[in-house]
């Protein structure tokens, strides 16, 4: 079951919220090179599965394992919001989460490749939700990590955003990243799709 | 140690870029100590026998009242759910945090108390130690006060929970602080009270940040 491409293993995993199973019994394997697309109606618990794969969320049975102890240092989270302060502009938004993150690369190309050139000192307050997202998103274009753990990419973007994060994506998967991400939104073939639904959780793809 | 120094920048600049959250503490402190001679009587004895506690009460609540929005505006952002699935150990971003916090909120307390001290007519002898005490005192109660603005932060209104849960902890420090400025206004030896002020301070600088971080978990359903 487990080799060396193997990222992520989900065993039994099971998760109630509020008295409500969001789902349970979910085991899966997900390798390198895969994307995950994760659907889902309004509160079937995607946004939860995923702080729970990345360890915000604590209350869940079942086990999830890692490929390595040290994973943080290869995961990109990008979480519901886009992690970006209003008090900072695009640019030392970017940077700080860089530093936090260890992640290398150069910041000002990043956020030109999302469509940010010319806004990277205008304080973020002053964007719009699309573009605060592209610059949570720019770190997609930074050094590239193993695993990439996507809450709702697309929301916001435009369609020219959405179809350049496609490819994004898909380079990534290409180059060896496991891509996990929520959304209705799907990358293109080959895509693994997981559905929750009704406190079930199956892998349709 | 450079994810340390880029958080402290960070956390300075964002703080500076949001001058309310730098003067609302400093406003706080200097109108209610300059509304107490005129609520009591501007009797010079009077007013040096309630000066240290005054200074005290108001300076504690004034760093109380700054913590509650500590972290709430990163949690609404998204920026704690990065920072706690960060490769580095939270207590790095979270230390970076509080320094700057008290550096831009408590360090001006500190420096404008002796101008306080001198018009609630305390000895101009006990000023120093105003200063030294609220040196040494601040940023434990910045400190501790994080904790539970850590514990609140997921709350909508916490406020009056953060006060519940910190207050309490706040009074060792309060008794030591304003106690050391008492002793000073009596011309006695305030080392050994400022020792034990030093002493509250380690202890929560060493374990305070360890706290915080595990609050910050807690409240994001850990």
């Amino acid at each position: 079951m487990s080799d060396s491409s193997t990222r992520l293993e989900l065993v039994q995993l099971g998760c109630e919220r509020d008295d409500r199973m969001l789902f349970s019994g979910l085991s899966l394997t997900a390798r390198a090179g895969e994307i995950w697309q994760i659907t889902g109606a309004n509160g079937a618990g995607k946004t939860t599965l995923l702080r729970i794969l990345v360890g915000l969320h604590g209350f869940f049975e079942g086990e999830r394992r890692w490929w390595q102890p040290q994973w943080q240092q290869d995961l990109l989270y990008l979480g519901h919001q886009p992690g970006v302060r209003e008090e900072l502009n695009p640019l030392e938004n970017l940077r700080y989460a860089c530093a936090l993150n260890h992640q290398a690369g150069d910041p000002m190309a990043a956020l030109a490749a999302v469509g940010l050139r010319g806004f990277e000192d205008v304080p973020a307050a002053h964007l719009s939700a699309g573009q605060k997202r592209r610059v949570a998103l720019a770190r997609l274009w930074l050094q590239r990590k193993a695993v990439w753990v996507l809450d709702e990419p697309y929301t916001a973007i435009d369609q020219d955003g959405v179809a350049q994060l496609d490819a994004q994506m898909q380079q990534a998967a290409e180059a060896g990243s496991l891509v996990i991400y929520t959304s209705h939104h799907r990358v293109g073939d080959g895509v693994q799709r997981l559905h929750l639904e009704n406190g079930r959780a199956e892998v349709v793809s | 140690m450079n994810t340390f120094r880029a958080a402290l920048g960070r956390e300075l600049l964002v703080l500076w870029r949001s001058p309310a959250e730098i003067i609302n503490p400093l406003f706080f402190f200097v109108m209610v100590i300059s509304l107490f001679p005129l609520a009591i009587s501007p009797k010079p004895e009077l007013l040096a026998t309630v000066a240290p506690g005054v200074l005290w009460v108001a300076a504690l609540l004034a760093v109380m009242l700054s913590l509650d929005g500590l972290f709430r505006r990163d949690q609404e952002s998204g920026v704690l759910d990065m920072l706690l699935t960060a490769p580095v150990i939270p207590v790095v971003p979270v230390l970076a945090k509080l320094l700057a916090h008290w550096l831009l909120t408590g360090l001006p307390l500190v420096l404008i108390s002796p101008l306080l001290g001198h018009m609630l007519q305390l000895p101009d002898g006990a000023l120093g130690t105003v200063m030294l005490s609220l040196l040494l005192g601040t940023p434990a109660l910045t400190i501790v006060g994080a904790i539970g603005a850590a514990l609140t932060v997921g709350l909508n209104r916490g406020g009056i929970l953060l006060a519940v849960l910190v207050l309490p902890l706040y009074i060792p420090v309060l008794i030591f602080g304003a106690g050391a400025v008492s002793a000073a206004a009596g011309g006695a030896n305030v080392g050994g009270i400022l020792a034990i002020l030093g002493a509250l301070l380690a202890l929560t600088i060493s374990l305070g940040p360890l706290a915080v971080s595990a609050g910050l978990k807690i409240s994001s359903g850990n």
